[in-house]
Order: structure tokens, then sequence, then C-alpha cells
């Protein structure tokens, strides 16, 4: 089973729902943080690295001595990527997706792939759980493909557990898709809801069952009840503002280290989830 | 030989848009008699590598120099590579501008005048 838990709104608690959750369920479980741009579920998680894999796209490279610059690789390429001049093809490599699309249309096969190195993969382990997350490169824009690299260690047998960046754009999409189950955490305020909406239409346009967890909820206004009651969305769990929570969070400490009566709520949403999947 | 200069509208009264790759309007000029053609800039909704395509579409249409406020990197090496003289941070009318480089008052760059994503909305 796949849990993956997504937000909308930055900052409001996805990594510690993600690293609780997955501290409190007993057995096999995989951890994959898959927020690739700013990783921090290890702060919480405490894993020993076994394996460090650096992953590539493959980003075009012109044999001029080939091409009659008809401008076809330019044509399809949706990212502008590669400028077609009159005695020159000029390569933007930072821009390339790696679709391959150039090198498959070239009509004189003038065009090979090279690797561009985006990231790393770590995959380590941290007590019972097995852990893996994703390193993007700094000035690097290609979160996507070492998303996917990820993913690609997912053991359908394990729970797994999948901390996906905020936002609602293509690298919330890449972590999230295939979930059995996502969990939205949001905050009660006009920012939370705003963004929260934005995330439940991403999940409904995807298919994917999800539920929301409210943090820090007895701040702000009822407008997330509100809104949650409305479109039948069932509200799995409230954490209230808590400064011994706080003060954890900023040792790097899981809720459930501070407060240990958190650990049966936790584990009461896993076996909410697991009712709801099935 | 023309030069093309980035114009937020289709004539000469037009004022000089600032942004390279996403600005509203290419206007060719030549320098000697005025003549001039407007095109609406197909690039200003891309993606990303507006600044490139918006390089390729000068270097299609044998211009000598472009004129404009700022240009990014990407931009600058497209432009670099088909031979087009870029000058930047020049404001005013079209028409003035013409008349600035036709007294030999606006000199061509050396590198990009801004970074990357620069023009984004």
């Amino acid at each position: 089973m796949i849990i993956s838990i997504a937000s909308g709104k930055g900052g409001t608690g996805k990594t510690t729902i993600a690293t609780n959750l997955a501290l409190s369920i007993k057995k096999r479980v995989q951890f994959l943080d898959c927020d690739v741009e700013e990783p921090n579920a290890h702060i919480f998680l405490k894993p020993q690295i076994q394996r460090t894999e650096a992953v590539s796209i493959p980003v075009p490279e012109i044999d001029e001595s080939k091409c009659n610059f008809c401008g076809r690789c330019q044509e399809i390429c949706a990212y502008n990527a590669l400028a077609v001049l009159k005695d020159k093809v000029l390569t933007f490599h930072h821009l390339c997706h790696g679709c391959g699309g150039c090198r498959l249309l070239c009509p004189l096969n003038a065009i090979k792939e090279v690797d561009r190195e985006i990231g790393v993969i770590e995959v380590g382990s941290s007590n019972n759980l097995q852990f893996i997350h994703g390193r993007l490169n700094i000035n690097e824009m290609m979160s996507p493909p070492l998303i996917r690299a990820v993913k690609d260690c997912i053991i359908p047998t394990k729970i797994v557990i999948i901390d996906a960046p905020p936002g609602t754009s293509c690298p919330v999409i890449e972590a999230v898709k295939n979930s059995d189950f996502c969990i939205l955490v949001t905050e009660p305020t006009p920012f939370g809801l705003n963004d929260l909406v934005l995330a439940v239409e991403v999940l409904r346009r995807l298919g994917i069952p999800f539920g929301v967890v409210i943090n820090r909820s007895d701040i702000g206004d009822d407008k997330v009840d509100n809104f949650c009651h409305k479109d039948n969305i069932p509200i799995l769990m409230r954490i209230p503002f808590n400064k011994q929570i706080a003060i954890a969070y900023s040792e790097g400490i899981p809720i459930i280290d501070t407060i240990s009566e958190y650990k049966k709520e936790f584990v009461a949403l896993y076996k909410n989830i697991v009712k709801i999947v099935r | 030989m023309e030069i093309c200069i980035t114009s937020k509208g289709d004539n000469l009264d037009s004022q000089i848009d600032p942004r390279f790759g996403r600005c509203q309007y290419f206007i060719f000029v030549d320098p000697e008699t005025f003549e001039f053609e407007a095109i609406q800039n197909p690039n200003i909704d891309a993606m990303g590598g507006a600044g490139i395509q918006s390089g390729q579409l000068i270097a299609g249409k044998q211009v000598k120099t472009i004129i404009t406020g700022n240009v990014g990197p990407n931009a600058f090496q497209t432009l670099q590579a088909a031979g087009v003289d870029v000058i930047t941070s020049v404001a005013g009318s079209v028409k003035e501008t013409v008349e600035k480089y036709v007294r030999g008052e606006l000199k061509p760059i050396q590198g990009p005048s801004v970074n990357s994503k620069f023009g984004m909305p």
C-alpha cells in the first residue's frame, strides 16, 4: 500500500505527519522523501545511509557533420532546449526534460544522447524502516526525473510512505501518482484553505482517494472545516498548536517521542486509511 | 541592412519594450529609409526558452543589430551565435532609438545584461 502526504501550501506539517506515521506503524515500512528540492525527513528519522546513486537524464548532443539544419528537433522541443541557426545548432541542456523526442525524430540520425547528472538518491535504514530520498543538485530545476528515480525503489509488498513536495505542479503530481491514498495536511488559515482547494482538484483529477489532517487546528478560522464538510472530505486527524511539539520539531525529534499518546493517534490514522482504501 | 527593436506597440511612435524574449512586438526597420515592419511576438507565453525562440526569429531575418532593454544569457548566446549585435539599456520611442542608432550613439554589449527568467511575468 502506498500512502502519500501532500499539502498544497508549504510548511503545514507534511514531514511531521509522514515521519510520525511511519514510526508508528510497526511493520515493513518503506519511507520515501520525494521533496527532492529540500528533503528534510532524514532529520527526524536519522537513517544510516548505505548507498548513494547518481541520477542523470539524457540530453541531446548534435553531430554537426551529419546535420543539415532542417530544424525538426527544435520544432518538436516543447521547452525550447534547442536553437537551430543557419549553420549551427545550440543546445540548452538545463532546459531539456530528457524526453528523447529530438533524437527519435532527427531524419539524419545526427543526435545522440549524453547523460547529465541532476542529483543523487540515497538509500539507507533507520530501525525497522527502509529510507530513501533524493537530493537535487543546487541550481537544478528538473526534479520530476529524480522523484521517479526515488519511486523506482518502491517495494510493493511494503507499506510505502511518501513525503511529497509542496505545491500542485509537476513535482507533486510525480510524487503522489499511483498512491492508494493521499493525506492532505493543511492549517486553518486562508492560505491553508486556498492551497488545499487546489490540491483537492489535483487529486480528484488523478483519481486518488484522500483525506485531510488539520495541523495547528485550534488557531485560525473554521473555513477549512466548512469546506471539508461541504465536499464530503474526511478529516482524519487534528493536531492542536502545542509549544512542546514545536520545540521538539526544532530539535529534530518526532512528536511521538515527546508526547507518547500521539503514537495511538497515528496508529488510528493508519488503520482509518486502511479501512477507507479497502 | 535592417535593425530590429523590441516594442510595446506596432509603429515607430511606440515605446521600446524593455524585455527581449517576451516583448510585445519586434519592429524591423531600415535605418536609412525608416521603412518598417512590425511582427507580433509569438513567444510571449512560452513556458520557457522565450529568449531562445525570439533569438531564432531574429536570426532568421538577416538582422545586423537588435536593440532592446535587457537580454538574458540564453538569448544572448543565440543572438551571438547568429552574428547579431546586441544593444541594451535603451528606452524611449522606436523612432528616437533609430535616430540615436544612425548617429552612432548606441554601442553593442559583450555579454547578457540580466539573468535567466528576468522577463517572466
